[in-house]
């Protein structure tokens, strides 16, 4: 299977249904009626794109850059705590129901909280806050590829004596490995996610969540679904280079479809605790 | 006791007391869960001395222990009584020397390591420096005769083929015992004959001594010097059974009538370790069922 035709299986599908979807959609809009401060029509939607292509950019960049930024100090902070929690068991289980319970807490809570410790213009809470929601998916997913190592690995390096350390290296670490880029694919558009809903409760006057409260509050629904669109793609850019970074490190994981590794890929997923937090 | 890592190839055969003895198996017990209420008696009394060389074959009701016996002596497990010596050595020295290469019922192999990968595991574990690993490696892959699949991923090979990876692995280091937990279960049929005698060849290339935890009466007839015949939890050795098909064993080995002849003693040994079976009750017309766990075919 090429690379190209891979894409296209994966990009064409969504294409077509999507295209349909906005169809219907202008078609809807146009046969009832709808006023446009209710539901504007894709067609208006993308004239105010257009008109406000500037500020949706800029938007795109400031929501991207803290999505981005929480992402990459999420992914270190949770790699590095999984390591604590699989070395120490007391810290397993102190630390674990804590970020449990940290992150039950709703955005809407803590933003606010973080707002106030930090200045007004400072984009840092809202990047704090998607460092915290990135680094409990990598941890829990993280923490689990250490520690479920099969038991015939396990038998097997005991047999040749090895240390623990030689244990981590070669078994653990590896194993983990494929973990991780599943924690990643969930966590990249989450972040984006997370990083705009952040911005719908205060702070710096910019970005794409303030770009969709400000203009739905003047009944200016066209731009503020043009926002809604840039943060679609943003969010969907996010995953893209998420999945595409797994290929490119392990592409022959996804050459043959063995039942072990779709079968981890689906209990990862079912961990994923990222939907509820949004 | 010295440690002999060359044999001879008819060792098995002299039954003379020699002091190269490769395993010995001393008044063993073991019992999980000691004094809580879910205790299992898993092994009790074991004794067993193992010459160089011997292919020795573990048989019994499933959950009699054939494989506790075998971590026991691997060392991967600590027993509750008794002492396991493997070259001489305490059984930790000898895990801790290397001294024995397993192989298990899964391959085992590590999914992001090539096969040829995958055999200097042990190796590098070992310390052994990179040139060296991949001469072993190769020499290896010529022994189970998959030199062109080196650089292919495990998944890449049948099930077969992946056991003859892992016991090239367990093979790698050169260890004097080798010690193998069910290695042909997973397999089809048709491949675990083939299995067989491939093992065969190899561990009398490699001069080592095998312990065969199985649960197949063929099987362990047709690999082993001796088979042993253990009786259901708590285990016991109840019968050793010599075998002794020769050297020269190929597919017409198992259409022999000795061949035959040592599956029948050996179902019988399980049979009475079943205790009073289930053939006086049974119907005249029904066949009795063999022990639990154990395969005919």
């Amino acid at each position: 299977m090429s690379a190209a035709s891979a894409v296209g299986k994966v990009v064409v599908p969504p294409l077509i249904v999507g295209g349909l979807f906005i169809g219907v959609w202008e078609v809807v809009v146009h046969l009832f009626d709808i006023q446009p401060f209710l539901l504007p029509a894709p067609s208006a939607i993308w004239t105010a794109l257009q008109d406000n292509w500037s500020d949706v950019w800029d938007a795109m960049l400031v929501t991207g850059q803290n999505a981005f930024v929480g992402l990459v100090l999420g992914i270190v902070v949770g790699v590095a705590l999984s390591f604590v929690l699989m070395r120490f068991r007391v810290a397993h289980e102190l630390v674990t129901p804590l970020a449990i319970a940290l992150n039950a807490i709703p955005i809407i809570v803590i933003v606010p909280v973080l707002n106030n410790m930090f200045a007004s213009t400072t984009e840092v809470p809202r990047r704090i806050m998607v460092t915290m929601i990135v680094s409990f998916i990598v941890l829990v997913n993280v923490a689990k590829g250490l520690r479920q190592v099969s038991a015939t690995h396990m038998e097997l390096m005991h047999s040749y004596a090895a240390s623990p350390s030689a244990i981590l290296v070669k078994t653990r670490i590896p194993n983990a490995v494929p973990y991780l880029f599943t924690a990643v694919k969930i966590a990249a558009p989450v972040a984006v996610i997370t990083a705009f809903v952040a911005e719908y409760f205060g702070g710096s006057q910019n970005g794409l969540g303030y770009g969709i409260t400000s203009n739905a509050a003047g009944s200016r629904t066209a731009a503020s679904w043009a926002y809604v669109v840039g943060a679609c793609a943003v969010g969907l850019t996010f995953y893209l280079v998420a999945v595409a970074i797994e290929r490119f490190a392990s592409p022959i994981r996804h050459a043959a479809p063995t039942s072990r590794s779709s079968h981890t890929n689906q209990q990862a997923r079912g961990l994923d605790p990222g939907g509820a937090t949004a | 006791m010295t440690t002999s890592s060359t044999h001879s190839s008819n060792s098995s055969s002299t039954s003379s007391l020699s002091t190269s003895a490769a395993v010995i198996v001393d008044r063993l017990s073991m019992v999980f869960n000691a004094g809580r209420p879910n205790q299992v008696d898993a092994l009790t009394d074991i004794e067993l001395s193992i010459q160089a060389g011997d292919f020795l074959s573990l048989i019994g009701p499933s959950g009699c222990g054939k494989s506790t016996l075998l971590r026991l002596i691997a060392n991967l497990i600590e027993p509750t009584a008794g002492n396991v010596l493997v070259n001489g050595k305490s059984a930790k020295q000898a895990r801790l020397d290397q001294d024995y290469g397993m192989a298990f019922q899964q391959s085992g192999l590590f999914d992001w390591r090539t096969v040829r990968k995958n055999i200097e595991l042990p190796l590098e574990l070992k310390g052994w420096n990179k040139a060296k690993r991949q001469q072993r490696a190769e020499e290896m892959l010529d022994l189970v005769q998959l030199s062109d699949f080196g650089a292919h991923m495990p998944w890449q090979l049948s099930g077969g083929m992946q056991q003859r990876v892992a016991i090239a692995r367990a093979l790698a280091s050169h260890p004097p015992l080798l010690l193998m937990d069910e290695p042909c279960g997973a397999l089809h049929e048709t491949t675990r004959e083939h299995m067989q005698a491939e093992l065969l060849r190899i561990c009398a290339a490699a001069q080592t001594t095998v312990v065969f935890v199985t649960h197949s009466i063929p099987e362990a007839v047709y690999l082993s010097n001796r088979v042993v015949v253990m009786s259901p939890r708590p285990g016991r050795i109840t019968d050793i059974i010599d075998v002794h098909l020769g050297d020269e064993r190929d597919e017409d080995t198992r259409e022999d009538s000795r061949f035959y002849g040592k599956i029948t003693e050996v179902r019988e040994a399980l049979r009475r370790v079943e205790g009073p079976g289930p053939d006086e009750v049974l119907p005249e017309n029904a066949t009795p069922p063999g022990p639990r766990g154990i395969e005919d075919r």
